[in-house]
């Protein structure tokens, strides 16, 4: 039915670090194929390799082996300006610790993006003020950080990964640091960007509620997928 | 992205810490200050004391008479008596002279409209006024006639006036007694202000210099010549002119030391102009010293901002950043810095020049040349400066710097 190519397709990915004399085997041959529209979560104990891999898969660094098709082009040969490109272009970043940028008010660090991607100053803020109404936002967009709860920086964290209306939104324990009403929001929001937008999500979490959320659930252990498995079917522990 | 955006990012980045911002340029703002204040000071000085060099006459050579030896005690400069009129006409002969007065000094007691006053009294020639560039301001200068009958006419300073006749009235016309011998005042000298040497130019009574000898010294010789060369570029020739004639008419040998002395005004205002040159290198120097200074004030801050903002650097890089806009903005960020302190300091240094004119009672000047130049060394302090912190956030790595404590 989709002509479209996969979002991400990587083959034999490797990720090995070496620290002084030590080797450590992050990632260990994986292949895995995220199709656009899908919402997949991955689990797994803490040091599998999750985090690597959403790094691997952000551009924010480069496999040790193993090929990484990007919306069907080969990015391994990509310069690091290019790779700033495609992170501005199609992708949007979400992680635990929110990362706003403080005594900078909702608009303006939902703006930041759309400056790296050359977006005129006007429109930038009628996006950014868009994409604050999309996550519930519009009443606080002008309070700075420490004027917001953990859920409202969390949510501003979220438009500013989908103003530049990315194909992938990247997001490593998301709700790790909030309780779980908030977790609850978020996730809700998660949905909606997946269902009426199409965009993928990829999503690490350590709480099967969470994961729940998703329609597809990758379990790593040791650098290895261990299962792979739509959502119903999961044996979420 | 175009640069206009990436000024705006660092200008906002500075305005989120004005505090930190004002700190950093701190050292930028004094530094170019006194530079500023400095230069003025330096440039305001030279001209008024190049002024004052030129209010003396107009190419003027001064001679004065030299040295003897009396018993083994050699008087200094000025203590033998070995000029007189008659050298003053030779040397008026000679090609490239526009102009020679005598000058025979004395002190006196004057005394008119009832009360007195004591100044100093000079005997010149007409010629003086030109020699000194000195016009009147009311009445008359005394003429070659007067010279040749002695006449006992004089010629009053402002301050002598000011002080015999404080109710403002002309002394024009009245007599005025010269160690009681009355003279007949013709006119008054313009108000003149004090010499470089800070005397009062206007406490003075101009006579004919043939009365002065007669009337006041006794003498026959005369204690100066003033000498004014036709135009300033044969001021040297003159001076080598005037010395050959009068070692010919005092008839002094070349193994003999003369028994007068040349001085060439112009050679005073060289030393003044070099002395000048001097205090510039000195002041560049200075300069440069406090821009390294504050340099080096903004590459610490800037070093201590990199390492504080590593989130925010992990953050526009994970966004799409790429390096060389990284580096772009805290380049413009340090240059904005050290610029805006540079256009503080320059207009603070203006203030204080201004301030230090009025205090020290000369015009206020500001080379623009300076100016430019301290704004450019300040900018160019930001680049060279904040190259190092702004590649040092440039090669960041994404990961490590999002996870920074
Ligand atoms: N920069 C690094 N240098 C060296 N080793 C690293 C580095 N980053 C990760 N590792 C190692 O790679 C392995 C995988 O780490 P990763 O962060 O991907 O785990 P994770 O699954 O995300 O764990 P957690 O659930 O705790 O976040 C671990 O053994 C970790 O120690
Ligand atoms: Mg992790």
């Amino acid at each position: 039915m989709s002509t479209r190519p996969p979002v991400v397709r990587v083959e034999k990915l490797t990720k090995i670090y070496t620290v002084g004399e030590q080797k450590v085997l992050a990632l260990d041959q994986i292949d895995l194929t995220l199709e656009a529209g899908e919402f997949v979560a991955v689990m797994g104990p803490s040091g599998s390799g999750k985090s690597t891999l959403m790094h691997l898969v952000g551009f924010l660094d480069r496999p040790t082996a193993g090929t990484y098709l990007f919306e069907g082009t080969n990015v391994n040969d990509f310069s690091s300006d290019d790779l700033a490109d495609l992170r501005c272009q199609h992708l949007g970043f979400v992680f635990q610790s929110y990362n706003l940028l403080s005594r900078t008010n909702a608009i303006e660090n939902v703006e930041l993006p759309m400056i790296y991607a050359g977006v005129p100053e006007g429109e930038r803020k009628k996006r950014a003020l868009e994409a604050l109404d999309a996550v519930g936002l519009t009443a606080v967009a002008d309070h700075q950080p420490n004027q917001l709860s953990g859920g409202q920086q969390q949510r501003v964290a979220i438009a500013r990964a989908l103003v530049n209306d990315p194909s992938l939104i990247l997001a490593d324990e998301p709700t790790g640091a909030l309780d779980t009403k908030s977790s609850d929001d978020v996730m809700r929001l998660f949905r909606e960007l997946n269902e009426q937008r199409g965009i993928t999500v990829f999503l690490v979490t350590h709480e099967p509620d969470v994961a729940r959320n998703a329609k597809r659930i990758v379990t790593f252990r040791d650098g290895h997928i261990v299962s792979d498995e739509p959502v119903g079917q999961a044996v979420i522990r | 992205m175009n640069v206009l955006a990436i000024f705006k990012v660092a200008g906002r980045a500075l305005f989120r810490n004005k505090v930190r911002s004002l700190l950093t340029m701190l050292g930028i703002i004094i530094g170019v200050a006194a530079v500023i204040v400095t230069v003025s000071i330096g440039v305001g000085a030279q001209q008024s004391v190049s002024a004052q060099i030129n209010g003396l006459g107009s190419n003027l050579l001064i001679i004065l008479p030299g040295s003897v030896t009396q018993g083994g005690a050699r008087t200094g400069s000025g203590g033998a008596s070995t000029l007189t009129p008659a050298d003053g006409l030779a040397l008026a002969k000679l090609p490239h002279v526009a102009a020679v007065s005598p000058q025979v000094n004395a002190r006196a007691q004057v005394i008119a409209n009832g009360s007195n006053w004591a100044t100093s009294i000079s005997g010149v020639a007409p010629s003086y006024t030109f020699i000194r560039t000195w016009p009147l301001s009311s009445g008359l200068f005394f003429s070659d006639t007067d010279i040749a009958a002695s006449a006992k006419v004089c010629v009053l300073g402002q301050t002598v006036v000011d002080n015999l006749w404080p109710d403002g009235s002309s002394p024009v016309g009245k007599t005025l007694l010269i160690r009681n011998v009355p003279f007949t005042i013709i006119g008054v000298l313009k108000a003149r202000g004090q010499s470089a040497t800070g005397q009062d130019q206007d406490d003075t009574v101009l006579i004919p210099f043939s009365s002065a000898l007669e009337r006041l010294t006794g003498g026959t010789t005369i204690g100066t010549l003033l000498v004014s060369a036709d135009d300033t570029s044969t001021i040297a020739l003159v001076q080598s002119e005037v010395t050959q004639l009068l070692e010919q008419r005092h008839r002094i040998t070349a193994s003999q030391p003369d028994d007068f002395t040349v001085r060439n005004l112009q050679d005073i205002a060289n030393a003044a102009s070099a002395t000048a040159a001097v205090m510039e290198y000195l002041l560049a120097g200075v300069a440069a010293v406090s821009l390294v200074v504050g340099g080096i004030g903004i590459m610490n801050i800037m070093l201590v901002s990199v390492t504080e903002r590593t989130r925010e650097i992990g953050l526009r890089i994970a966004v799409g950043a790429r390096s060389l806009t990284i580096l772009m903005q805290f380049l413009i960020e340090a240059v904005l810095l050290s610029s805006a302190g540079g256009a503080i300091g320059i207009a603070l240094g203006a203030l204080g020049s201004i301030g230090v004119a009025v205090f020290g009672g000369w015009p206020m000047v500001i080379p623009p040349a300076a100016v430019f130049v301290a704004f450019a060394f300040s900018a160019l302090t930001g680049i060279f400066f904040g190259y190092y912190p702004a590649s040092q956030a440039a090669k960041m790595n994404p990961i490590e710097a999002l996870r920074f404590e």
